[in-house]
């Protein structure tokens, strides 16, 4: 597993590059699974080799969420990433790919933004996404 | 007419602290849309704080009970059915309230006991139904019932729409989402793009419509949000946008703020226009660029929408 700083500076030079081809499709899916694996192993798990929907991205992203909620607020990115990778390897050839590869870009790097902020600040997405449920253990005594 | 269009053409208007503050142009240009749709706002009396971020992380439940207190007043002393709320973060604690309220006993317990010590009604889950903006226009007037009342037209401003991550999550929170077609996605959310498609905007593909953009952490973490943000600001030119199309107070402040920031700290400029989608459609409605209070955002776009031809 590469370290989230050297990933970061792949997807950047990905994102600079003027036009990507196909082949970049599955190495971003890859970069986004090591981005889940550096989340999930940080919460002492073993990174999961099962599939979801076909993907071992949304199976990390599921592993990503157990006790942890607010990790949902990559979930759409997630799937946002799933689906132009299913966009360019099906239809390889599209008048769109360029575009969608360069799109796929940067929702790989906001994945990797939003994994590597929240591995600093564990809050980040809990006040907007978790809606913190309220009967958590460690929820603070009832108001008077 | 059906029941529904009914029931939201007098609504009570919940703005919520940032619309009062940062969020000024969002407050004046849902007022004036309404206006000019013919849509009745009776704002809610004496209202307060919905708990936000601060409150709801020390005491969820005195969260729940400041947002309870809200819908009490609408549909006790004002006798609504009706809240509208159109900051994504006090529709959210709203609806977060509601669903607590008809699911966790200790809660209702909670309100109901505040309740009494502060002397107002009990709210009772289900009471009032707590709406956005986008749901007020989309489903109180309809897509033909805008379309009549156009006096202009966005004329194909390529238009990236952002719904932050509040109007759809946690799902739960909102169960008439997602019950098919008509209803709202919380996956793809859609219904700022068909009103302002309405309007004669074209979206665009825009992936990161409800991507995080660090909003609560906007202080404490800067760098962060601003990395956030510029990549969905990226996004949103690489896809072709001139304006992200915003309707949540936290999340456009944040958006022009870190614009600002971003090309200070990372020496990252950005071009895209930051406009609540009340402005655009206001705007198309006939409204001045100053009705709808362009000149209030950071950033001033005012000469661009004259060059479009909108203004």
């Amino acid at each position: 597993m590469r370290s989230l700083a050297v990933i970061g500076q792949r997807l950047e030079a990905l994102a600079s590059q003027p036009v990507l081809d196909a082949e970049a499709a599955p190495e971003l899916l890859s970069l986004g699974e090591e981005v889940l694996e550096h989340w999930v192993s940080a919460q002492g798990r073993e990174p999961t080799r099962d599939t979801r929907e076909g993907f071992r991205l949304l199976a990390l992203h599921r592993q990503g969420c157990t006790d942890e909620p607010s990790f949902n607020a990559c979930r759409e990115t997630c799937r946002e990433l799933v689906y132009h990778y299913n966009l360019v390897s099906l239809e390889p050839q599209h008048p769109g790919t360029g575009q969608r590869l360069r799109m796929m870009t940067l929702v790989a790097n906001h994945l990797f933004l939003f994994v590597a902020g929240k591995l600093q600040v564990r809050e980040l997405g809990d006040f907007c996404c978790a809606s913190r449920p309220l009967r958590q253990e460690a929820a603070p005594p009832d108001p008077a | 007419m059906s029941a529904t269009r009914d029931k939201y053409q007098k609504v009570a208007y919940y703005p919520g602290c940032a619309l009062e503050g940062t969020a000024h142009s969002y407050n004046r240009s849902t007022q004036a849309v309404g206006k000019a749709l013919g849509l009745d706002l009776v704002e809610v009396k004496n209202w307060n704080c919905c708990g936000a971020m601060e409150v709801k992380n020390i005491d969820p439940k005195l969260q729940t009970y400041l947002s309870s207190r809200v819908m009490s007043i609408a549909a006790s002393e004002m006798k609504m059915d009706v809240v509208m709320a159109p900051c994504n973060g006090c529709y959210h604690n709203l609806k977060k309230a509601e669903y607590d309220l008809a699911h966790d006993p200790k809660s209702a317990e909670v309100v109901d006991r505040l309740s009494k010590k502060a002397g107002h009604a009990t709210y009772q889950a289900g009471q009032v139904e707590t709406i956005h903006a986008l749901d007020w226009i989309k489903l109180g007037l309809g897509e033909e019932g805008l379309r009549q009342r156009l006096r202009g037209s966005l004329k194909g401003l390529k238009v990236a729409n952002y719904y932050g991550c509040m109007y759809t999550r946690p799902r739960h929170i909102f169960p008439e989402k997602d019950q098919g077609p008509g209803s709202e996605s919380t996956s793809k959310p859609h219904y700022m793009d068909d009103l302002l498609a309405v309007a004669g905007a074209v979206n665009v593909e825009f992936p990161l419509k409800t991507a995080c953009c660090g909003g609560a952490h906007t202080l404490s973490d800067s760098d962060t949000s601003t990395k956030l943000v510029l990549n969905i600001i990226r996004a949103a030119e690489a896809a072709g946008a001139e304006v992200i199309a915003t309707e949540c107070p936290t999340c456009h402040s944040g958006l022009e703020m870190h614009q600002v920031r971003a090309e200070k700290k990372f020496g990252q400029a950005t071009r895209v226009k930051i406009v609540y989608f009340t402005q655009l459609l206001g705007m198309a409605l006939g409204l001045s660029p100053k009705q709808v209070g362009v000149h209030e955002n950071v950033s001033d776009s005012l000469d661009f929408f004259k060059e479009k031809g909108i203004a």
